[in-house]
């Protein structure tokens, strides 16, 4: 019954959506006030999809093996995490998840949404509707998580251990939360065009959604980065691959987004170019799963493609992006943008923020489909990889990373204090680690070297919007603002860290040997094998020394029987000051053993100022909505000097 | 706003889709082919591997006569099955040179002794080199090579019945 | 999502019957001992597009045919041979897909322009929203 009751709720909330969507054309059309119904019919709608999901959940928990979807993915031996992990590792259960997070989202709209004109929550849940019931539709017509199997199964076919990671359970629907949260800015968006309402109250209705959305992106991207820099074994922690960049568009949209919004929310300008990157951040989402679901580009290893699903999804992501960017085409003309902003203003900082964000968002759109096109036009096949990205984007980068240092110092309006005297600290602290790097590190990339004195830069100039303040009366959004901005600069530096200091050490090294990385001195002290469940694996005893103690390291080559794989388990200390990365390999025809041994001072620094970034977001999120609770009746918007 | 830059996104998206569909039309071919077609076999001189058996030297494909230069495994899952249907290939005449690769002699010969042996000449390849050096991607892999020692023609994977008056088809034009 | 993760998992692990039982070639795993030859080899790896795994660089891949691809990338620099002879090398045999950096070919001029275009783009519109000069 479990699973009838899961899909019927998914029958009913595509109804109660389609209904939804009348609602909204009915209100456009005539003068009927339907907000009150829409909002009930929103939430409704919303518990039902949450009904749904934790039916699925409900089947994958019990294994309940009459349901197909169980059959092919869960197995009964399963730990029980994983077996609920499993509902949304896999296509059908992730769909579900995806229009579950969707119309949740619809549904808090409905239920928080105080500060959005009534017209405009209006149209916004109407579009938030028509996004839902396309993707209701895909999963009822072509990919139907309930699906009953007749007579049950046994036994279940899902028990690869490989899919039993905790990385691989959790990551999924942290993005997902990032991706589904910015359709609510593409609704907002949609809905404020509809309506003409595009202003400052719409933008900080939006804010709080991108924010949240953003942090759950940023969180989704540090977390894949360190996982795929721990399980992939070769010390490399992003890879610009095709699937990677489909997560990185969106949050590079997200960022951009989050900062204009502030000048719409302050200034009430902007107006075209928000809307235009709201519907642009959700719409990368929508190509971002494209990408994945659908497999059409070569990734890191092949997927199965899937025409039908693809071809669904495709013409999904076609309607909801081609109405708006249509919407945007026919009523861009009415948004007034006011008078120009001064050079030498917040306004303009964020504006260049906004330039340097999009164009490094072109060239990833760009150099991610740039191969297709050559194909579908010339026939001819093309790689575009990491060495395109990092010089094209990477210079970019750099440029935005000192910008964000200057930003945050400039008054709205005008600014007419000398900005530069304020920097003069940061300054130095650049020119301090740029003669360092040239003094100890001569041979070093002008890449990285730039890359440590920008982070030293940015590091100082980024605490500076708190320097003679009140530090209990500084604002939680400007708290946030500092600590995301410091974060850059703690992500930047282990970047280049890692660039420039890694020492690498690969060699076929006999039990007893010694190898020399970096500050360490690394003996291969014997290898054993040694039994998993269902693996068997080479296990090698490193031991390490520099100077103290010893560290005992055991990375291990584990050989899976069902299916039979290869992996490679690699054993990582991490230091105050860096990382020891351990992998073996295979055997080699006299009694030698492959080792691959990287030290990687300050790599940690990478994931840390992610998670930084994340923390300054969460900050900012808390501090908007206390913000919005106190200051209710009359905010007085034009005050907030560090917004 | 201009009229023009409001209509912008909708053209790029034009263009995206366009070729996202294009390309679920179209499923991506994984094989990368070889650029080696037309030119002339780079010169090798793989020492031989089973007892009884010549090597290959790069001017034994400038034989005057088209040959089938297959690039085989005995590890090789595919190979099994590709391995009779050269054998039905040398029955009608046509001459096939091996090259072995990242194998072991004993190995090549007990994979020849189970399911068959229609080469002239095996080369051991150890180190995938002479593979990399005529732009082949993987096992199996065969090239139809004039009698000029010019690559002619690259079959990508295994070759299969089907396969067979494609590759007949190949000798004879290059005869 | 979980398609990412899923793909690199699957990277990670190679089909265990596709591989030969010989021992990887000799300067597959090795460094060279000249670290000016090693750093040059090292970049050149970087570029170069694994056959087998074809979403990772040849220096990031534990397929048996990359690990002879860096043998005879290391074997050719210890040689004396320079990076960009190797390359073009590789290219000759297998096209310009091999080669994950984009090369000088008219088709890959877009890719090089196309950054220069967004930022003249992106320039002009905003210079229509700030005021320059008084």
């Amino acid at each position: 019954m479990t699973a009838e009751a899961g899909l019927a709720a998914l029958w009913l909330a595509a109804a109660l959506a389609a209904f939804q969507l009348l609602l909204m054309v009915l209100a456009l059309c005539s003068a009927v006030d339907v907000q009150r119904a829409m909002r009930g019919v929103a939430m409704v709608q919303g518990a039902l999809t949450i009904m749904s999901f934790a039916m699925l959940l409900l089947v994958f928990a019990r294994t309940d093996l009459s349901v197909a979807l169980v059959f092919e993915n869960s197995h009964s031996a399963k730990p029980f995490m994983y077996k609920v992990a499993g509902a949304w590792g896999n296509h059908e259960g992730s769909m579900l998840l995806w229009v579950t997070v969707l119309a949740a989202a619809g549904a808090i709209m409905a239920l928080l949404s105080r500060r959005t004109s009534g017209r405009t929550l209006v149209a916004a849940l109407g579009a938030q509707a028509a996004l839902a019931l396309g993707f209701y539709a895909f999963l009822l017509l072509a990919s139907n998580p309930f699906a009953r199997l007749n007579p049950a199964a046994l036994e279940g076919r899902g028990l690869n251990p490989l899919l039993q990671d905790p990385g691989l359970a959790f990551h999924p629907p942290t993005l997902y939360l990032g991706y589904v949260g910015l359709s609510v800015a593409f609704s907002l968006a949609v809905g404020a065009l509809l309506t003409g309402e595009v202003d400052a109250r719409l933008a900080r209705a939006m804010r709080p959604w991108v924010l949240g959305a953003w942090i759950f992106l940023t969180l989704g991207i540090t977390a894949g980065s360190y996982w795929a820099y721990y399980e992939l074994g070769w010390g490399g922690y992003w890879f610009w691959d095709p699937v990677e960049n489909a997560s990185l568009m969106p949050w590079l949209a997200a960022t951009a987004l989050l900062h204009s919004i502030n000048v719409l929310a302050a200034r009430g300008a902007l107006k075209a170019w928000t809307m235009m990157l709201a519907v642009i951040a959700f719409s990368m989402s929508m190509v971002g799963t494209f990408l994945v679901r659908s497999g059409v580009l070569t990734s890191v290893h092949a997927f199965a493609i899937d025409p039908q699903r693809g071809t669904f999804l495709l013409a999904l992501l076609a309607i909801y992006v081609g109405a708006a960017f249509a919407l945007f085409a026919w009523r861009g003309a009415t948004l007034k943008e006011g008078a120009q902003f001064e050079l030498v203003s917040r306004e303009s900082g964020l504006v260049v923020n906004n330039l340097m964000l999009s164009v490094i968002l072109g060239i990833v759109f760009v150099g991610t489909l740039y191969p297709l096109f050559v194909e579908a036009v010339a026939g001819a096949k093309m790689s575009v990889g990491a060495p395109y990205f990092n010089a094209v984007a990477g210079p970019l980068a750099l440029i935005l990373a000192m910008l964000v240092g200057v930003g945050p110092l400039l008054a709205w309006r005008r600014e007419r204090r000398p900005v530069l005297r304020r920097l003069t600290v940061p300054a130095l602290m650049a020119a301090t680690a740029l003669a360092l790097t040239i003094i100890l590190a001569p041979d070093m990339t002008i890449l990285s070297r730039l890359g440590l004195a920008v982070a030293a830069f940015l590091a100082g100039a980024s605490i500076l919007p708190l320097i003679a303040r009140n530090p209990l009366r500084v604002p939680l959004a400007t708290w946030g603002m500092v600590i995301a901005h410091f974060g850059i600069a703690v992500s930047l530096a282990g970047m280049a860290a890692n660039a420039a200091f890694t020492s690498e050490k690969l060699a076929v090294a006999r039990v007893g040997e010694t190898l020399r990385v970096g500050p360490w001195l690394v003996q291969l002290e014997g290898v054993a094998p040694v039994a998993g469940p269902n693996w068997t694996a080479i296990q090698a005893e490193l031991r390490a020394t520099r100077g103290e103690g010893p560290v005992l390291l055991t990375p291990e080559a584990r050989y899976f029987t069902d299916p039979p794989t290869e992996t490679g388990e690699a054993a990582i200390r991490t230091f105050w000051n860096g990382q020891l990365y351990t992998v073996v390999g295979k055997p080699d025809a006299d009694g030698g053993w492959q080792l691959r041994l990287w030290w990687k001072p300050f790599v940690t620094l990478i994931w840390a100022g992610g998670v930084l970034i994340a923390l300054g977001g969460a900050l900012a999120l808390v501090g908007r909505l206390s913000l919005f609770r106190r200051r209710r009746p009359s905010a007085d918007w034009r005050k907030e000097r560090y917004a | 706003m201009t009229r023009a830059l409001r209509f912008t996104p909708l053209l790029l998206l034009l263009l995206v889709v366009g070729a996202l569909t294009w390309r679920l039309t179209t499923p991506a071919d994984t094989a990368v082919p070889s650029r080696m077609t037309g030119q002339p076999v780079p010169t090798f001189d793989l020492a031989p591997l089973v007892v009884g058996k010549p090597g290959l030297v790069s001017a034994d494909l400038a034989s005057g006569k088209p040959r089938l230069l297959n690039i085989f495994a005995s590890w090789c899952v595919p190979c099994i099955a590709e391995v009779k249907v050269l054998d039905g290939l040398r029955r009608r005449g046509v001459e096939i040179d091996g090259i072995a690769v990242r194998d072991r002699p004993q190995a090549v010969a007990q994979f020849l002794a189970r399911n068959g042996d229609p080469y002239a000449r095996i080369g051991g390849d150890s180190e995938s080199r002479l593979q990399i050096s005529l732009g082949s991607s993987g096992v199996p892999e065969s090239f139809v090579v004039d009698g000029r020692g010019i690559v002619r023609y690259q079959h990508i994977g295994p070759i299969e019945a089907a396969d067979v008056p494609v590759i007949l088809a190949q000798l004879e034009q290059v005869r | 999502m979980n398609g990412r993760v899923l793909a690199l998992l699957l990277a990670v692990s190679s089909p265990a019957f596709a591989d030969s039982d010989l021992p990887p070639a000799y300067w597959a795993n090795r460094q060279l001992p000249d670290a000016r030859q090693e750093a040059a080899a090292d970049a050149l790896m970087d570029q170069i597009r694994c056959l087998v795994c074809q979403g990772q660089s040849i220096a990031d891949s534990d397929a048996e045919l990359a690990g002879d691809m860096r043998d005879l990338v290391r074997r050719r620099i210890a040689a004396g041979e320079s990076p960009a002879a190797i390359r073009s090398w590789l290219i000759a045999r297998y096209g310009s897909w091999i080669s994950y950096q984009p090369t000088a070919e008219p088709a890959a001029w877009p890719l090089w322009l196309a950054p220069l275009a967004l930022l003249a783009a992106g320039a002009l519109l905003v210079a229509r929203r700030i005021k320059v000069g008084r």
